[in-house]
């Protein structure tokens, strides 16, 4: 097989993604200095309302937190083992025991005690998400919280009373914030926080799709520490403007034939949240020339899509690119869970063939060569149904390997077996290593 | 033309010299903790059994889950190609391949070419794979070479834990307090290992003909399982052990 070779280059924007990052957890610490507000809520919570109180009101997502800490795999060992000492189960959401332990533990993991939330703002799609904060806001004492059900079925079938009933919530939240806080809420900054929801969710879109291109100008290892942003403040106008700045950077790769990987042959996806601990099985597969351009977790977990008239995926238009103004609360509401709820991540919660059909339409506009599905011990939500998946892109021809492991917890991870694994499903793919 | 083969598993080395096209020599050796002197060890006791000199070596193709400490092959390849390629080419009608060694269970689909399909692998977990049933032979207190033909004089069908290995020793136990007869026990340990594999290589899918490679094809018994699961007659080839290192060995640069 031919090896071609690319022009390859380092992110420019790389360095000020990062800071982003650090930024706000580092502001979530620090909020009370400044008589600010803290909160605690998932990475798909409604954080568009909350910056109705305030523009000093600061968020810690459960899910990229719980990430963090499984990164750090001594912290993690140190989270997941004291959770374990206070009888919870380890067949439980990953994240969430690493979130848990982070507490039992009081440590930070960017530093200093943790950081109590002033109240919980969750949503509940998945089993663990309103149960996760119902424990977490118990071992701090009683936090007040308040959660919002969007289990209202797949967007194909959503109704105006279904979009009444989450709205009709998100009216009672916005009074429970103001009773809890003692703050008086601002319409206006609502608005503009959907506003800019809208617009990052749709450009992480546009990002993800500029991976069609070949070369690919993006490697999903490097994606993971970009698309994070939109899981901590999907809602804020700093990661709104950063993923605009980011469009431009990809649109100029993909002009200039700039690869992420530099002997790009073979193209992949992978399912599922990774093993953060081990994210270089993403650098191993590059020795093959073969590249994870994405998955639907990557593209479909804050990305916003919708089919276009040549029937393709792209970002969904925003109310503003519609031309919609909007005018007050409600319609902000409407318009917030409208567009959340034609998330791809949430969808596949309702059937596994939904999920299928998103990945079979990635497997072909992405033109990849293969898939590798990660069985995530540590997520039932995002592996239910997985089995059913592979069974689905096999009979669409495309080759399938699965590998074992848990986005949060190292032990259920074997690096040396999924090494091997990957050696295999490539010799399968007639690749051999290059370096 | 000499090729050479040497598949090191968990549990044994294995050298396979070709010359001229038929097998020429074949040895084992355990594996034991100092893998890469053994291997290399066992490669140099074949050369000199045939009167081969190493630069009248063409190919040295390692596999196997210790393939990387063989450092003076030339090529290295994984064990789902090796056993792929070692099966269909002693059976070219062969469209499935189960390959059962100490330590992992892999099930493999091929197409009419002998190109791989699908594959499937043991996770984490040896209870469906040659240690457990040497644990349960152990438990049982008879010799691993007498398990398979002690299971097939029963036609009892008692129900095991087929997935953990700690848990199916315990289950032992019981059974012998409850005094049932010991070919009892290995059939149900047999049917347990065959249900374990049975259920990866329904995951890929099966066609046939389908072959059985590995240690573990030397017992009878479970063979007898696997067939009933399965519904199906499987190939046996001569020295089941070595079709990993046969396959190896024909794949040169």
């Amino acid at each position: 097989m031919k090896i071609p070779t690319y022009k390859t280059e380092q992110l420019k924007c790389w360095n000020k993604a990062k800071e982003i990052r650090n930024d706000f957890y580092k502001n979530y610490a620090n909020a009370h200095e400044n008589g600010g507000l803290r909160w605690a809520g998932g990475a798909w919570s409604f954080g568009a309302i909350p910056a109705g109180l305030g523009d000093d009101i600061y968020p810690i997502t459960g899910e990229p937190y719980g990430a963090s800490i499984a990164f750090d795999k001594e912290l993690s060992l140190r989270c997941l083992e004291a959770v374990e000492k206070r009888g919870y189960a380890r067949d439980l959401c990953s994240y969430m025991r690493n979130y848990w332990g982070s507490v039992i533990l009081d440590e930070y993991a960017f530093g200093g005690k943790f950081p109590k939330p002033d109240f919980i703002w969750q949503d509940h799609i998945c089993c663990s998400h309103a149960k996760w904060y119902q424990v977490a806001s118990e071992l701090e004492g009683g936090i007040p919280t308040f959660c919002i059900d969007v289990a209202v079925g797949p967007y194909t079938e959503v109704t105006d009373n279904r979009i009444e009933y989450v709205v009709n919530q998100m009216h009672d939240g916005i009074e429970w914030l103001e009773k809890t806080t003692g703050r008086k809420y601002d319409d206006e900054k609502l608005i503009e926080a959907v506003h800019n929801e809208c617009r990052s969710t749709s450009v992480w879109a546009e990002i993800c799709e500029l991976n069609k291109a070949v070369p690919a100008p993006l490697d999903e290892k490097s994606m993971f520490s970009l698309y994070v942003l939109g899981t901590l403040e999907k809602h804020s106008k700093k990661v709104a403007d950063f993923y605009e700045e980011l469009l431009d950077e990809v649109k100029y790769r993909v002009e200039n034939q700039i690869a992420a990987v530099k002997h790009e042959r073979c193209r992949l996806m992978s399912d599922t949240q990774p093993p953060w601990g081990f994210l270089k099985v993403f650098r191993y597969l590059e020795k093959f020339g073969a590249v994870s351009v994405g998955s639907l977790y990557t593209f479909g977990l804050i990305g916003v899509w919708e089919v276009k008239e040549d029937g393709s995926w792209g970002p969904r238009t925003t109310p503003k690119q519609k031309g919609i103004k909007i005018e007050n609360r409600d319609q902000a509401l409407r318009i917030l869970t409208d567009w959340n709820l034609s998330k791809p991540e949430w969808q596949h919660f309702y059937s596994p063939h939904l999920k299928s059909d998103m990945m079979t339409r990635i497997a072909k506009e992405w033109k990849l060569n293969g898939i590798m599905l990660h069985y995530n011990r540590g997520c039932e939500g995002l592996s239910i149904g997985i089995a059913e998946n592979r069974l689905a892109l096999i009979d669409e021809g495309y080759p399938v390997m699965t590998f074992e492991g848990n986005m949060g917890d190292e032990r259920e991870f074997d690096e040396a077996q999924t090494g091997s694994r990957i050696d295999s499903f490539m010799e399968t793919l007639g690749l051999e290593m290059i370096e | 033309m000499i090729q050479v083969g040497i598949d090191v598993g968990a549990k044994f080395i294995k050298v396979l010299i070709i010359k001229d096209g038929n097998v020429i020599a074949k040895e084992q050796v355990s594996t034991g903790f100092e893998s890469k002197e053994n291997a290399a060890n066992l490669f140099k006791q074949v050369l000199q059994k045939t009167g081969i000199s190493r630069d009248e070596v063409n190919s040295i193709t390692s596999t196997g889950s210790g393939r990387k400490v063989v450092d003076f092959a030339t090529k290295s390849i994984t064990d789902v190609t090796a056993a792929s390629k070692g099966a269909t080419s002693l059976y070219p009608e062969v469209k499935t391949v189960i390959d059962v060694g100490a330590e992992e269970g892999r099930s493999i689909r091929c197409n009419a070419e002998g190109k791989i399909v699908d594959f499937a692998i043991n996770e984490k977990c040896a209870a469906g794979a040659g240690s457990f049933t040497e644990a349960m032979a152990r438990a049982l207190e008879i010799p691993l070479e007498e398990f398979g033909v002690l299971s097939l004089k029963s036609d009892k069908e008692i129900p095991m834990n087929a997935q953990c290995a700690v848990f199916a020793e315990s289950e032992v136990v019981s059974l012998l307090h409850a005094k049932t007869p010991k070919e009892d026990i290995a059939k149900a340990i047999n049917d347990a290992v065959a249900s374990r594999i049975t259920s990866m290589v329904r995951k890929v899918g099966f066609e046939k003909e389908i072959a059985l490679i590995g240690g573990v094809a030397y017992n009878t018994g479970f063979i007898n399982s696997l067939e009933t699961d399965l519904q199906a007659k499987i190939i046996i080839p001569d020295d089941p052990e070595y079709v990993g290192a046969y396959g190896a060995a024909l794949i040169t640069n």
